[in-house]
């Protein structure tokens, strides 16, 4: 239609206005921010968690290539999310830097971008590994996309305890790469994630609320109080707990992930109490912010044990 | 978004052709970069899951 209504122009106006509506001034680094990075380093890494620790073998080559895959297709997930929150991401002080709000890459440049490596990690997890793990990976992307992004995150408070099962499934579909199964130890792993979301998210709700509510995210400390948040903090806490100790007393993992998990279990707990023992009026916030800090570092030290336990004696088996 | 279309209003209409064209060429490379990617790991992954048995086919 552009080029027919271009016929007849001045051929270097015609090249002009195509110009303007077409070429983009996106470059590659602005659409690796579409990944979203950080969390995606998390994903990787209990996917490897989850890969490592599930029984049977995997030549290393295509163990690499399904962790790409899944790290690729948690990538298109945030793109996707980019695409349909960038109204919302404009307002927040944390999301207004993104590629869409700053009007580095436009939103239907994410939309593609989101569904052509949607398509090309589940096709290519699929072949290299096995149709299980690549629909786990294709309901990841969807839970996070569509259920979570469009629908839960903007009417519901607890939108983050369902969309949370989006960021619960790498360990899983890891699992399920090795062993081609949802086994009892694949949904304990899913279970640890899923039961520290929101302690995790209502942490940060609690010190970033004016963010969530200038954009009408009915997230729990908006809609249900402070108080209220900071008991369900505690409460999901006390739950956590023993759900992170679980993976030993299944004996699926060693005595060190034993050790482990109980310390920080307890010290998640304590500073879920500290939370709680906040005033709830406080407007720094700070043991919050703690616990928002505590529980990033606890995710990655008991995903990082489970690692070093069963890779640390195959390496020194190997080198010693 | 604001500042950036008017940065780019601003702009001589040759700044603007130049940073999109360099824009263009940057993504083209990383396009095929990642395509030359997926082509080595189908070709790598190939021969990780199918070992010697990659030659035992009808001929």
């Amino acid at each position: 239609m552009k080029t027919e209504l271009t016929i007849g122009m001045n051929m270097n106006t015609s090249i002009e206005k195509e110009s303007d509506f077409t070429v983009s001034t996106a470059m590659p680094a602005d659409y690796f921010e579409l990944l979203k990075p950080g969390v995606m380093r998390l994903v990787v890494f209990t996917a490897i968690a989850g890969l490592v620790i599930a029984p049977g073998q995997l030549h290393p080559v295509l163990a690499l290539i399904s962790i790409l895959c899944i790290a690729i297709g948690a990538g298109a997930s945030g793109a996707l999310n980019m695409w349909y929150d960038s109204d919302i991401d404009a307002v927040m002080t944390r999301t207004a830097k993104r590629p869409i709000p700053s009007g580095r890459v436009s939103r239907s440049e994410a939309l593609v971008f989101g569904l052509v490596l949607s398509f090309f990690s589940i096709f290519t997890l699929g072949v290299i590994a096995n149709w299980l793990s690549a629909g786990l990976l294709a309901f990841t992307i969807f839970f996070y996309a569509v259920v979570y992004s469009m629908w839960l995150k903007r009417s519901t408070p607890q939108n983050i305890v369902i969309g949370g099962a989006a960021g619960a499934f790498p360990p899983m579909i890891g699992w399920a790469v090795v062993t081609n199964s949802v086994t009892i130890e694949s949904l304990v792993l899913f279970a640890i994630i899923f039961i520290w979301t929101p302690p995790h998210f209502w942490a940060l709700a609690l010190f970033k609320s004016g963010d969530y509510a200038s954009v009408g995210i009915p997230m729990m400390p908006n809609v249900a109080g402070n108080r209220s948040t900071q008991n369900q903090i505690l409460a999901y806490s006390l739950l956590l707990a023993p759900i992170g100790f679980l993976p030993y007393w299944m004996g699926f993992v060693g005595l060190t992930y034993g050790v482990v998990s109980a310390v920080l279990g307890a010290a998640f707990v304590w500073f879920a109490f500290r939370c709680w023992q906040m005033d709830s009026d406080d407007k720094i916030m700070k043991p919050a912010k703690r616990l928002f800090a505590f529980s990033i570092l606890y995710l990655f030290a008991l995903f990082g044990v489970m690692i070093l336990e069963v890779a640390a004696p195959n390496l020194i088996a190997r080198f010693v | 978004m604001n500042e950036t279309v008017k940065k780019d209003a601003m702009a001589a209409p040759d700044d603007v052709d130049a940073k999109r064209k360099k824009a263009q060429r940057s993504r083209n490379v990383a396009i095929g970069f990642c395509l030359a990617a997926f082509v080595i790991i189908l070709y790598v992954a190939t021969w990780a899951k199918l070992g010697a048995n990659v030659m035992v086919r009808p001929l």
